[in-house]
């Protein structure tokens, strides 16, 4: 039947329900992903973000949120420069974190 | 009874203690006035201090022993008070009648009160508390609202503060800290708990907070969403569900959380206004006692020979109080120097 109207998913993420399994498993090898503060200055200074949308800062969120699809589309968009590492003011190796991020989804099956 | 030396101290909280301290340790003779049953103030309800996790009793037992010899007032308050020449005459209740040259005035603050609060459900839900409750729970081990084994805690930042509708506009400076520090005692109490903090800013500004901060994050994984909570409702198993924005990636988020601790804000003593209003010392916008200029003279008044000490004038830090409370000593001691 047409109401006239559709009704879209609900947008909520519920935190209890998300799966964090491959951000735990991140942060018991590079900590310091958890100290992330959300400055932005590695997606300011990222050459790779104007053109794809690569954020060091959305990755880390999007991780603690469920939202697998946009960490794997930013993981194929980073060419590893390292600039982000240089700028982080926490002194999160973030290039690292990319880097053990893609093996842990290459130990992933399936996923990528 | 007439005494050169006698010095009032209104308000028995860790700045009144402070500030009897020194005036004693400068020759006065000072009177501690106490509306309440016992000395120490708030402080005495919390149970380990930020930012080195001190125990209350490290700080209040040798301020309480350096106060021997002092004449200390309890369950007494000020009634009214004139001025002659170059003497205070303070009646206060119980029938004493002081007479001085010059007064501190250390009468803290209050919390805010977190039941007007409604949407949080303070008194409403038996899941929530505020960081008092808490503070008092880690003391007496006893509150039935506090679950035995929780797997999810959420704290409420600026409960009352930076809140307009709630009438204080201020930020109460110690809550984003406060919130940290129990944060991460909650955690030690039950690892296997997720433990979340709401906030709109992160204030920690002193030494060593952030180190609190990074240890928050980096060693017990509690997790910080940026947006307020806009409501907290109660589920069928008497768990509560607290809806926010998490606006670092602009979409929603809901938690079922098994305890949530209110931050509520350090807010203006409704008693000052009597007290004000007898020594004619006025108030400042947000109800705190104003101070005669917020750089150089903060301990100081308008009246001459009426000094502040502490949370008195705004939201602070115990080692700011104590420090407010050595200078009120010190103003004390040079207003009457050149009058002997
Ligand atoms: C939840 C929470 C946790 C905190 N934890 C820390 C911490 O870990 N470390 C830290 O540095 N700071 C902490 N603080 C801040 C600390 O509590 C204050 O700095 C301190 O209490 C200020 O002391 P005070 O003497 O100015 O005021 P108060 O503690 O409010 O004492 C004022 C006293 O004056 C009395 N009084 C009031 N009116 C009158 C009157 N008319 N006549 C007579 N007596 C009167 C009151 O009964 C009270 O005893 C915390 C604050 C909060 C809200
Ligand atoms: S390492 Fe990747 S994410 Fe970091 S600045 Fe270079 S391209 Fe951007
Ligand atoms: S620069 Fe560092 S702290 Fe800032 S958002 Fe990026 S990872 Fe986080
Ligand atoms: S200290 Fe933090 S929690 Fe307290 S009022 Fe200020 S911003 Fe809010």
């Amino acid at each position: 039947m047409d109401f006239g109207f559709n009704l879209s998913p609900s947008s909520a993420v519920e935190l209890d329900k998300v799966d964090t399994s491959l951000f735990r498993e991140l942060c018991r090898i590079e900590p310091g992903a958890r100290t992330c503060i959300g400055c932005g200055s590695c997606s300011a200074t990222c050459t790779a973000s104007e053109h794809s949308g690569m954020s060091v800062r959305k990755l880390l969120l999007s991780l603690q949120r469920g939202k697998m699809r946009d960490v794997e589309k930013m993981l194929t968009c980073c060419m590893l420069c390292g600039k982000c590492t240089m700028v982080c003011p926490r002194g999160i190796n973030t290039r690292r974190i990319i880097l053990t991020v893609c093996r842990l989804y290459e130990n992933v099956e399936g996923r990528i | 009874m007439e005494n050169k030396d006698q010095i009032l101290v209104i308000g028995g909280g860790v700045a009144g203690m402070e500030a009897a301290r020194q005036l004693k340790s400068l020759g006065f003779k000072p009177i501690l006035v106490e509306k309440g049953p016992a000395l120490g103030g708030h402080v005495a309800s919390w149970n380990r201090l930020f930012p080195d996790m001190t125990p209350v009793r490290k700080v209040l037992d040798p301020l309480t022993s350096s106060l021997e010899g002092v004449e200390v007032l309890l369950d007494t308050t000020v009634e009214s008070v004139s001025r002659s020449q170059r003497e205070y005459t303070v009646v206060l209740t119980r029938g004493r009648v002081i007479k001085c040259p010059a007064i501190i005035i250390a009468t803290g603050f209050k919390l805010f009160e977190a039941r007007k609060k409604e949407e949080y459900g303070y008194g409403i839900y038996d899941r929530v508390i505020t960081n008092k409750d808490l503070e008092n729970w880690f003391n007496t081990g006893e509150d039935g609202r506090v679950p035995d084994r929780p797997s999810a805690v959420g704290f409420v930042h600026c409960v009352g503060s930076r809140d307009i509708k709630a009438g204080n506009q201020q930020c109460s400076k110690v809550c984003c800290i406060t919130a940290i520090k129990q944060a991460i005692e909650v955690k030690e109490r039950f690892p296997q708990a997720e433990v979340y903090c709401f906030y709109m800013d992160l204030r920690l500004f002193g030494k060593k907070y952030e180190d609190f901060y990074i240890n928050a994050q980096r060693d017990c994984g509690i997790h910080f969403i940026r947006g307020r909570v806009s409501e907290v409702a109660e589920l069928i198993d008497g768990r509560v569900q607290v809806k926010a924005e998490d606006t670092l990636s602009g979409r929603p988020v809901k938690v079922k959380l098994d305890l949530l601790v209110l931050m509520s804000g350090i807010v203006c003593n409704p008693a000052n206004n009597h007290l004000a209003s007898e020594l004619s010392v006025p108030l400042d916008e947000d109800g705190f006692l104003r101070s005669r200029d917020n750089i150089f003279s903060v301990t100081e008044s308008d009246r001459p020979g009426v000094f502040f000490a502490g949370t008195c004038t705004g939201p602070k830090t115990i080692p700011e109080t104590l420090s407010e409370a050595r200078g009120a000593a010190l103003g004390v001691y040079n207003y009457l120097k050149g009058k002997k």
